[in-house]
């Protein structure tokens, strides 16, 4: 099975985050950028099928900045291929425009099954990887945790999570475009001595985007932070102090003795 | 010029989500900015029965069909494609939850419409029609004008009060026919229901909920001993059971439990919407945080700006001795 992990950078969320002069955008000039952490999860679930019934796993990026060692690390993971996608991606892209060119760019690689992360932290208009399903006219489902092989190898069986713990199991013809919500293992950890050992013997490929007009459909005309009416009272003081006052809380509303 | 509000209904086992009542609710605000109707759009089979919750509607567009019997992504989009097509509304609501997420970005692709994702809020005035999404874990709000005659928003869920949607009433029902269905290539074949066995962390008075602040498996008891320490349960967010450090029946939010306990403390939790949708309707909330910035803090009654691991063993060591 020939899978494709298409990944994605994303402001790293525990970094503050700041919104630019012109109050519509992030101030990228300190930005941090990381993988989305669902896609570590898409990548994870294609190497274990691979580990278990074979197949290559292909890894692409569109180059927002900051991809090459993430692409070095999926293949230190155990990635066959890793494709960085050239273009002027670096103020960000939206989700309908990275769709249209990774559905594009995928016209060339053979793929089975594609598995995306089930939503990132910045796809305001939808996420990539349902849109480039409807642009591959390609079955999709999102929300995903475990995919296995369908008997007869033309389908896997996969279980969409809903809430209140309720899962349903799907049949979906391949190829295939899976919204990966956890995988079944947690995501492997590539150690730093083994990434630079990749980046010393394996070559990134580059293949340059198409020009393409896709846009969002909206332009985003103000982004702050929330503002909130209840906002929590925040306990001050040494740890010693804090814990004090949590315990005068609780007491007062009968969770402990006091 | 498009006017009508269409609601997608999301119903699972005969019971309508409370997020399509919140967005009909939403819908009949919109109606009223645009001057037209709330369409609410009902796909599945036997659902007819459904009609009479959905008063807050104008009308009622039904599609029933054996393909629609169980809510598969593939099937349910196409029947939807074909009734916006044919309606062009102003506006179409769909749920941001495991169902509606497939819906709604694959009609925005098929279609051509304008995707507005994890939207918190929407406002049309003199037709220009304003979305608002929650993105980056719930840390940043973005408005964003809308281009077009007819767009799609995806609506988290605890965005709008349900009881706004909740109508009694008997709407016009429209029944129209599936359009000619593909030989489906995503089959339902099951539900699976959670284990028992385990705690039910939905009935608990006290809950302690663990999140990625934790850094490590081997750091989780002195969550567990704060839960003993409140004679509570010890739950979790999604990373912690991802990473395999805790049973998938100790998950809090959208795709785990909807928990409301009369406490909640929230430990090394940032929390993403995802999460505060699971536990927003707990009575009191503690969250404990290094980072001020933390959605978290916007639910939580009262937060420490700490360590965890400097404040909790000094409050269970606490709440022990006074025990």
């Amino acid at each position: 099975m020939n899978i494709v992990v298409p990944v994605k950078m994303v402001p790293d969320l525990v970094e503050e985050l700041e919104v630019d002069a012109s109050g519509c955008a992030l101030d990228r000039s300190f930005l941090k950028l990381r993988i989305n952490e669902f896609d570590e999860h898409a990548l994870e679930e294609a190497l274990l099928l691979k580990a278990k019934h074979g197949g290559t796993v292909t890894v692409l990026a569109l180059d927002t900045g900051e991809v090459d060692e993430t692409l070095f690390t999926c293949l230190a993971k155990g990635a066959d291929r890793a494709i960085k996608i050239t273009g002027a991606f670096q103020e960000g892209v939206s989700s309908h425009a990275a769709a249209a060119v990774l559905a594009r760019v995928l016209g060339s690689i053979p793929h089975d099954l594609v598995l995306t992360g089930v939503q990132a932290a910045d796809d305001r208009d939808g996420q990539v990887g349902i849109l480039l399903a409807t642009a591959l006219d390609l079955p999709h489902v999102s929300v995903v945790s475990g995919v296995d092989p369908a008997p007869g190898g033309k389908a896997v069986t996969v279980r969409q999570e809903y809430s209140g713990g309720i899962m349903a199991e799907l049949e979906v013809d391949l190829p295939a475009v899976l919204g990966i919500q956890a995988a079944r293992e947690a995501p492997r950890y590539a150690p730093v001595s083994r990434v630079r050992q990749v980046m010393k013997t394996q070559k990134l490929e580059e293949i340059p985007a198409p020009a393409l007009e896709a846009g969002a459909g909206s332009t985003v005309s103000r982004l702050a932070k929330p503002e909130t009416g209840g906002r929590a009272e925040i306990l001050e003081g040494s740890p010693e102090d804090i814990a004090d006052r949590l315990l005068t809380i609780l007491s007062e509303r009968g969770f402990a003795k006091h | 010029m498009a006017t009508d509000i269409a609601v997608v209904i999301e119903h699972l086992e005969g019971k309508v989500s409370d997020i399509s009542f919140e967005m009909l609710g939403k819908g009949r605000e919109l109606a009223k900015a645009s001057g037209g109707r709330v369409l609410a759009l009902l796909l599945g089979r036997g659902v007819k029965g459904l009609v009479s919750e959905l008063g807050a509607a104008d009308a009622v567009i039904l599609t029933e069909h054996e393909t629609l019997a169980h809510y598969t992504p593939e099937a349910h989009k196409q029947v939807l494609a074909a009734i916006l097509k044919a309606r062009a509304p102003r506006v179409t609501l769909v749920a941001n939850t495991a169902m509606g997420m497939d819906l709604a970005a694959g009609l925005s692709g098929s279609l051509g419409w304008p995707l507005c994702a994890y939207c918190r809020d929407a406002r049309l005035a003199d037709s220009r029609l304003t979305a608002v999404s929650q993105i980056y874990g719930g840390k940043l709000l973005a408005d964003a004008d809308v281009e077009g005659p007819s767009a799609i928003l995806s609506i988290l869920a605890g965005s709008f009060p349900a009881e706004a949607g909740k109508a009694a009433g008997s709407p016009r029902v429209e029944e129209v026919p599936p359009p000619p269905l593909d030989k489906p290539r995503i089959r339902f074949k099951r539900l699976i229901r959670p284990e028992a066995g385990d705690v039910d962390i939905t009935r608990q008075a006290v809950l302690v909920s663990v999140g990625r602040g934790i850094q490590s498996k081997d750091n989780i008891p002195l969550v567990e001993e704060l839960a003993q320490a409140l004679g509570g349960a010890l739950s979790a967010s999604r990373p912690i059971v991802d990473q395999g450090w805790l049973p998938k029946t100790r998950q809090v939010g959208k795709s785990g439990m909807t928990v409301k306990p009369k406490l909640y403390v929230a430990v090394g939790i940032s929390g993403a919407p995802e999460h505060i949708e699971g536990m927003r309707g707990a009575e009191r909330i503690v969250a404990i945080n290094t980072d001020p910035n933390a959605p978290i803090f916007n639910v939580a009654h009262y937060g420490v700006v700490s360590d965890l691991f400097d404040v909790l063993p000094l409050l269970t060591e606490k709440l022990k001795s006074s025990n």
